[in-house]
């Protein structure tokens, strides 16, 4: 298995003061990465800083073995793809718009660029507000929009093509959807890493955390604290000292991975 | 003097031809067509850097006047006045005061967009907060020049100040046409880029959209148009806020066809308020930009009333 996205030594934030130091990583391809840890621990840092949204301070990242920074805008919005975690759009652009707006990067023509916006409608189950206001659906509605147009942000040429060497990033891509929409999201995700897609993405939610994620990447303060399987991280001794709150872990009746729950 | 269709048509016809034995066909060249082509070209280019401003700020309520071009042109003009332009000879294309109009659009441009970068980008945020402060300081100064402006001078610059199409002469009108033909093709270019830019910079990043280089090119393009317009016609208000709101909820915010539709739009309205201007209370003519002002208004609050129905959402 091949390395994607290679970390070291990492120090990130804001006005030359670091929210982020000392990460190291080494992410594979197909492989989910889940970001865990409380809020303020830098989870959105490490993803804007893997997306070049802000220029680390100390420490490199290299893209499919070449610094991050020197891969021309273009080819990099072609293979890693972006999902804030909250998307202003006051425009009333139609949800097609919306997620057409994924395919600026490419030229693979009219009719595949329409075959891929279906597709990721289709994903996302926003095939029936297509020609809504994107301005006029609800967070939740607008967060699957989002999402529709960063995955087919990620596609070259046909909906089911391999997809070794692309990165997709998600920041709490899950907060505003409803547990159908969560598991369709999950659904997803587990299908694009099984093509060769490799996914880092952080969610407040253990449990869809636990049921995604290959390795989980522990931050505290700014700092890693573990690397590891959900299998050998999801205890409730380190959970309870993570977060500083009692919490029960049991494994999953039917699929074995840990389950997360609140003691009291 | 009042021409009809068929009269016009004829000195249009002979003037044309190059036969200037009918009166009409002198009037035709000299005043009419000038000033037509010269009113169609300015409403195009302000209502096209209108909605380029409502992009690059991703603000349907913004306008070029925000980054302080119409303040700093406005200041421009007034010092060209005051300091004596009426003594120095007319320049071969352009007078002085519609020199001291542009440069001073162009360096108030200038000011606010340093103002508003620091080594981590531009924040749009910040230049039109630079921006209102900048106009705030060109009016504080052109109020300065009135206070000590006789009598004639006082009425060249509020006269200034309302906008005003009938100064069409040839160079003019060419120089008007140039801007305009540029900024036709050059502005739509950036018409996808300009729709990535409003999910936001840094969404627009992710899309490959080189966002700093985008931000300096589209500030140059209104600095030019603004300033060019500004520095022929005066101030004429409304046009670049209220035409790319009409025409974007006519057809909808993309830009590639949202552009083009504005200039379209913005010719025709001005076109339609000169004549407006030069028929309501003939012989005397209204400044254009107080028509554009008293009709624009009215029509744009009527606007912000129904946005909602046409999926605008209060920012």
């Amino acid at each position: 298995m091949s390395t994607l996205l290679a970390i070291q030594g990492l120090s990130a934030g804001w006005g030359g003061c670091p929210v982020l130091t000392g990460i190291d990583l080494e992410l594979n391809t197909g492989e989910v990465l889940g970001l865990l840890g409380p809020n303020g621990a830098g989870k959105s840092t490490l993803l804007r800083a893997m997306a070049e949204d802000l220029a680390p301070l100390a420490g490199s990242l290299a893209f499919d073995g070449r610094p991050l920074a020197d891969w021309p805008p273009a080819q990099r919005a072609r293979r890693v793809a972006y999902l804030p975690q909250a998307s202003t759009l006051a425009f009333p652009f139609t949800v097609h718009e919306v997620v057409m707006l994924g395919r600026l990067p490419h030229d693979a023509g009219r009719r595949a660029d329409d075959a891929l916006v279906a597709a990721a409608l289709a994903w996302t189950d926003t095939t029936h507000l297509a020609g809504r206001l994107y301005t006029l659906l609800s967070g939740g509605e607008q967060q699957r929009v989002q999402l529709a147009r960063v995955l087919c942000q990620l596609l070259h040429r046909a909906p089911e093509e391999p997809l070794d060497g692309r990165l997709l990033l998600l920041d709490e891509p899950s907060a505003a959807l409803d547990l159908r929409h969560q598991q369709l999201l999950a659904d997803t995700v587990r299908d694009l890493a099984a093509r060769g897609c490799s996914v880092v993405l952080s969610l407040h939610d253990l449990n869809l955390l636990s049921s995604l994620a290959d390795r989980l990447l522990v931050l505290a303060d700014g700092r890693c604290r573990a690397i590891d399987t959900p299998a050998a991280l999801l205890t409730r001794e380190f959970l309870g000292e993570l977060f500083g709150t009692g919490l029960a872990v049991q494994p999953h009746p039917l699929k074995g991975y840990p389950l997360v729950f609140p003691d009291a | 003097m009042p021409l009809g269709p068929r009269e016009l048509a004829a000195g249009l016809a002979a003037a044309l031809a190059g036969d200037f034995t009918d009166p009409a066909a002198t009037i035709v060249a000299q005043l009419r067509l000038p000033r037509t082509l010269l009113a169609a070209s300015m409403g195009a280019v302000l209502a096209l850097c209108g909605a380029v401003s409502q992009g690059l700020f991703r603000n349907p309520l913004a306008d070029p006047s925000l980054i302080g071009v119409t303040g700093g042109a406005t200041l421009g003009a007034a010092a060209a006045m005051a300091l004596g332009a009426a003594a120095l000879p007319a320049l071969p294309v352009l007078t002085v005061v519609s020199l001291g109009a542009f440069a001073g659009g162009v360096a108030a441009v200038l000011l606010v967009y340093r103002l508003a970068t620091d080594s981590t980008g531009t924040s749009v945020a910040t230049m039109l907060l630079a921006g209102i402060a900048i106009t705030a300081l060109a009016g504080a100064l052109v109020s300065l020049f009135e206070f000590y402006a006789d009598n004639t001078l006082l009425r060249r610059i509020s006269l200034w100040k309302m906008g005003g199409l009938e100064t069409g002469s040839r160079p003019e009108v060419l120089l008007a046409l140039a801007v305009t033909a540029v900024l036709c093709v050059a502005l739509p270019r950036h018409g996808s880029a300009l729709n990535a830019l409003l999910l936001g910079e840094s969404e627009a990043a992710h899309l490959g959209i080189r966002v700093g280089r985008l931000k300096a090119i589209l500030v140059a393009w209104i600095a030019l148009g603004v300033g060019v317009s500004v520095a022929l016609a005066g101030t004429i208000a409304f046009v670049g806020l209220v035409v790319p709101h009409v025409v974007r909820l006519a057809i909808g915010p993309d830009h590639r066809y949202l552009l083009p539709g504005s200039a379209l739009a913005g010719a025709v309205l001005l076109l339609m308020a000169d004549t407006a201007a030069r028929l309501l209370a003939p012989p005397a003519e209204i400044p254009v930009g107080i028509l554009t002002a008293l009709v624009g208004v009215p029509f744009f609050l009527s606007l912000l009333r129904q946005r909602a129905r046409f999926g605008m959402v209060a920012a």
